[in-house]
């Protein structure tokens, strides 16, 4: 029977500034199904749930204990390997593997002439071979002969008429679903219209572990995989069910950690097809992990885009129409990706965009962390503060005019307070005298994952198992990215059952277990939250039981706080106690993920700020401090949050300052596939970072959970960009901002 | 963690370690990557090894381990496997990314950049001699307490640096020292702020 349950959802704490903020709380009527756990709303106090908790595979982690795929080497293992089209575009003639073949130790060759490669990094031939020595003089000894095509390798060469096309349709496509309505009656009447064109380079993931999986046959039959995925029930793709030739109920995916991921990592790719054929030819085990060089190349990248942008408004800053046409490239698959994400944080009456995916002799894109919005917001917040100078007003002013988010409201004065926004923003932009000059900006992030209740493989489920000693093991298929999963999943249980969180014992990562979500969208925490809690919450309920039994009292009659159980007439037991009457199998309850609820707060806030200080004579940009003020609904672990926080500002700055996949424009190659010529951020560059959380009971599901994973990284670089332009005066057009790009964009300020 | 891929042919641009081995006068190579191992490099004189493989005594994490390696096996490869000490990490296999940092005679050292045949008759201390779950050196212990760890990928070569620079500076140790030792390691996850606060805490109770 569902109940109906009035709670108060929305903000938690921070009253000092919302004060003045309307609606940020609400009272809500939800109905609640019988398998799901009252909701915690704003005023329930939690013990565990929102406080500093390390993360519970912390020591394995730190010790070098922790195992990921890359490091699995069962007895016998043997090594595969790839080569692949160094030409962007071009027939493959011929592949010589005869030496390759005749080698000593070289287990098995795979060649695939006669195909067509429209990327780098296209497989032309495999190895397997006993030692990764062998396999270097194996793939080293292939011989491959290209018919070299013309192409056309970054963007703008791709949408010129006449063109190299890369697929069967014409290289730019419009991926506007819908026509959108035209702003043109808007810009005419407006008081002020400004106008710029902002660009942004192709980002690779760079995860530190690159994609691939170790391959096992059992003795049985059946296969172990331990793969590098974001989603271990996803990840056997039917591709790879084939290689294998044994159906999906024999395969068992395991990913207990996993080096890094950001959205490249899901189902299993045409390297893991080949490395699960050699497992089946060999009947050895075999592990593939791809090279650097090949994971710049083919690992996901965030698609670069060209975006034209017009904004117009009212002299006193209010938002009436932005216009703007996108062109982005996903690669050789010219997917919907690349498009810009830009709207859906200002109220602004009528928004005209024209989006385009242009196609490139490049490999696929791959989601990465928050799709579309780091670019998008860029160019938006950007073109505000645009605006903002040319109507004399001050750029944080004219955002809360527009902001209609109650939430975002109290976090941009947040924000304001802690960068010093007062003090330290320049009234009039690139004022300092010298020649470094500083300045701050800021920009809105927003998000709206609050979980699901399917996942891959069916209903999202978790076990709660009991032993008599009163220990508890929870037991989902869901993996932990480095994002803090299981811990989360410890401290949940934990609460509902008057524990502490290292008493919980968290088996995920393998699909033994009950389906559990795919990890991406930020949508694990809040899915794999509720769940979690019904599954303790059942558990607890059947030691009641039990308890209930034992004391001849009714099921209801057993209360339970704090770890004790209690009954009237001063009946009261412990946890642990209470689980002696568990019998010598223990107990194994199941929790289910009911379907979230309706709630106002429909998407997650945040905003960040940045202070910068810019060497006009070098044109370097340093980052010296980030303000970070980010809701997540219900923030679980505000430890591990705070690091997920640190991580979407690392990748943002870099993303703002130094990351670029750099193609050879001619042959259409990266030169710069390795670390010390794609540069990420390092330690030295990492600024002071300051991260506010501010919990909200999001009212969408029993504990009120959103994720946080993208939302941290979506502001980072359009803050970044105002803050250089408060600082020099002029806007650098185009990401990274790198030392050349500032000097042109001063010069141009000079001229 | 050899260049698994390769465009057939001769390697072209993305120079590995081994392709640079490869070949090469072992001591040679080494003596001229990497400064610990100077001295050692210049007793040994011009000498060759190989091909195929040799004996080699390991003294690692306190143990002699006896292993027979390829004279182009990097450290990394040969502490990996047959050694399974798969903490040190292959991420670059070039020296820029500290993911396989270790200690040689006491000092960091990127293993990916380091001959197997070079390390013998040195002290190597891999993340799995500082400690265990059960039994953590005081900078592990601060990285769990601080969190200076995500993906984890990255974390046994931070570990490794950040217990040099503690040991270095001791108590005193500073900000600018920890990103000074940081400063050969990358992460993609972004714990750079949490390592530097781990680092400082360990320093503080005396590592
Ligand atoms: S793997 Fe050795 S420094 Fe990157
Ligand atoms: S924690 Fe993931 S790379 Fe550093």
């Amino acid at each position: 029977m569902p109940r109906e349950v009035t709670y108060k959802v929305g903000l938690i704490g921070h009253e000092q500034h919302a004060k003045d903020v309307e609606g940020t709380t609400q009272d809500i009527t939800v109905q609640i199904h019988e398998l799901d756990a009252e909701p915690w709303g704003v005023d329930t106090k939690l013990e565990h749930v929102g406080t500093e908790v390390p993360r519970v595979d912390g020591a394995l982690k730190a010790t070098g204990a922790a195992k990921y795929s890359y490091d699995m080497q069962p007895p016998g293992l043997t090594f595969a390997g790839l080569v692949y089209s160094p030409h962007a575009h071009a027939q493959v003639t011929a592949v010589d593997a005869s030496a390759a073949k005749a080698m000593k130790g070289v287990l098995a060759v795979k060649t695939m002439e006669g195909q067509r490669a429209t990327y780098p990094g296209k497989i032309v031939a495999a190895v397997c071979a006993e030692s990764e020595a062998i396999l270097d003089d194996a793939l080293a000894s292939i011989r491959v002969t290209y018919d070299v095509r013309p192409v056309a390798a970054v963007t703008e060469d791709a949408m010129k008429e006449g063109a190299p096309q890369v697929t069967g349709r014409k290289n730019v496509r419009s991926i506007n679903r819908r026509q959108p309505p035209d702003a043109s009656k808007a810009f005419t009447e407006a008081e002020v219209a400004v106008q710029a064109d902002y660009r942004t380079a192709v980002q690779t993931h760079s995860c530190l572990e690159p994609h691939g999986c170790m391959v096992m046959f059992e003795a049985d039959g059946s296969v172990t995989v331990y793969a590098s995925t974001q989603a271990t029930a996803g990840f056997a793709s039917r591709r790879f069910l084939q290689a294998l030739g044994v159906p999906r109920s024999q395969v068992r995916v395991i990913t207990q950690h996993m080096g890094g991921g950001f959205g490249s990592k899901f189902g299993a790719m045409e390297w893991d097809a080949l490395c699960a054929e050699f497992a089946r030819e060999t009947r050895r085990p075999v592990r593939m992990m791809l090279s650097r060089r090949m994971e710049h190349l083919v690992g996901g990248n965030r698609p670069d885009s060209i975006q034209a942008m017009e904004l117009a408004g009212t002299r006193d800053g209010r938002f009436l129409a932005l216009r703007g046409r996108t062109h982005g490239t996903y690669g050789n698959a010219a997917g919907g990706g690349a498009g810009a994400a830009n709207t859906a944080v200002y109220r602004i009456p009528v928004t005209e965009m024209h989006q385009n995916a242009v196609a490139t002799f490049s490999a696929r894109g791959a989601a990465f962390r928050a799709p579309r919005h780091p670019q998008g917001f860029y160019a938006l917040e950007s073109i505000i503060d645009r605006y903002a100078g040319e109507i004399g007003m001050d750029a944080l002013a004219v955002r809360l005019k527009n902001d209609p988010h109650p939430i975002r409201q109290v976090q941009w004065r947040i924000g304001a307070e802690r960068i010093g926004w007062k003090e330290n923003r320049r009234a009039k932009a690139g004022s300092d005298k010298g020649v470094i000059k500083r300045g701050v900006g800021c920009a809105a992030s927003r998000w709206g994952q609050a979980g699901r209740h399917m996942g891959f493989g069916g209903a999202v489920k978790v076990n709660c198992l009991v032993e008599r000693d009163g220990s508890v093991a929870i037991e989902s298929c869901v993996q932990d990215l480095g994002t803090g999963t299981r811990t989360l999943m410890a401290i949940i249980a934990a609460e509902e059952l008057g524990l502490t969180p290292t008493q919980v014992d968290v088996r995920i990562g393998d699909t033994r277990y009950p389906p559990g979500p795919g990890s991406g969208g930020s949508t694990t925490a809040p899915t794999i939250g509720p769940v979690t809690r019904n599954a303790a919450l059942r558990a607890r309920e059947a030691i009641g039981a039990l308890l209930a039994a034992e004391w001849g009292v009714a099921d209801h009659e057993v209360g339970f706080a704090r770890g004790t159980f209690s009954a009237p007439g001063g009946k009261s037991t412990t946890w642990a106690k209470a689980c002696s009457l568990v019998g010598p199998e223990g107990l194994r309850v199941q929790g289910e993920r009911r379907r979230n609820w309706s709630s106002p707060f429909r998407e997650t806030a945040g905003c960040q700020f940045a202070q910068v200080a810019v060497d006009t004579e070098t044109g370097v940009i340093t980052v010296e401090k980030v303000v970070a003020v980010h809701d997540a609904g219900r923030i679980v672990d505000t430890m591990t949050a705070r690091s997920q926080v640190n991580g979407g500002v690392i990748q943002g700055i870099s993303y703002a300052l130094y990351e670029e996949k750099h193609l050879d424009r001619a042959g259409g190659d990266m030169v710069n596939p390795t670390f010390d010529t794609y540069r990420i951020m390092g330690i030295q560059d990492c600024p002071a970072i300051d991260v506010v959380l501010t919990s909200v009971a999001s009212g969408y599901n029993n504990p009120g959970m959103m994720g946080l994973g993208e939302p941290a990284t979506v502001p980072t670089a359009g803050a970044v960009a105002n803050a250089v332009y408060n600082a020099i005066g002029v806007q650098v057009t185009e990401l990274p901002m790198t030392p050349a790009r500032v000097l042109a964009a001063l010069e141009r300020r000079q001229g | 963690m050899a260049d698994k891929q390769s465009e057939g042919g001769p390697p072209r641009g993305g120079l590995t370690r081994r392709a640079l081995f490869k070949g090469a006068g072992a001591a040679a190579a080494a003596g001229a990557v990497f400064r610990s191992l100077e001295g050692a490099a210049e007793e040994a004189g011009p000498r060759s090894q190989g091909p195929g493989k040799v004996p080699v005594t390991l003294k690692v994490n306190g143990a002699e381990r006896k292993v027979p390696v390829e004279p182009r096996e990097t450290l990394l490869e040969v502490l990996r496997l047959p050694l399974e000490l798969t903490g040190p990490k292959p991420v670059c296999d070039r020296g820029t990314c500290g993911a396989c940092t270790i200690w040689v005679d006491g000092e960091p050292a990127y293993a990916c950049s380091v001959l197997a045949v070079e390390a013998a008759g040195h002290e190597i201390t891999t993340v799995e001699g500082l400690g265990n779950p059960d039994a953590l050196h005081v900078v592990q212990e601060a990285f769990v307490a601080h969190d200076a760890l995500q993906c984890g990928f990255c974390t046994p070569g931070f570990v490794m640096s950040c217990a040099h620079a503690v040991k270095t500076h001791g108590k005193d140790l500073t900000d600018a020292q920890v990103r000074d030792a940081c400063a050969g390691n990358l992460c993609r996850c972004g714990t750079y702020p949490h390592v530097i606060k781990a680092a400082l805490a360990a320093a503080k109770k005396g590592g």
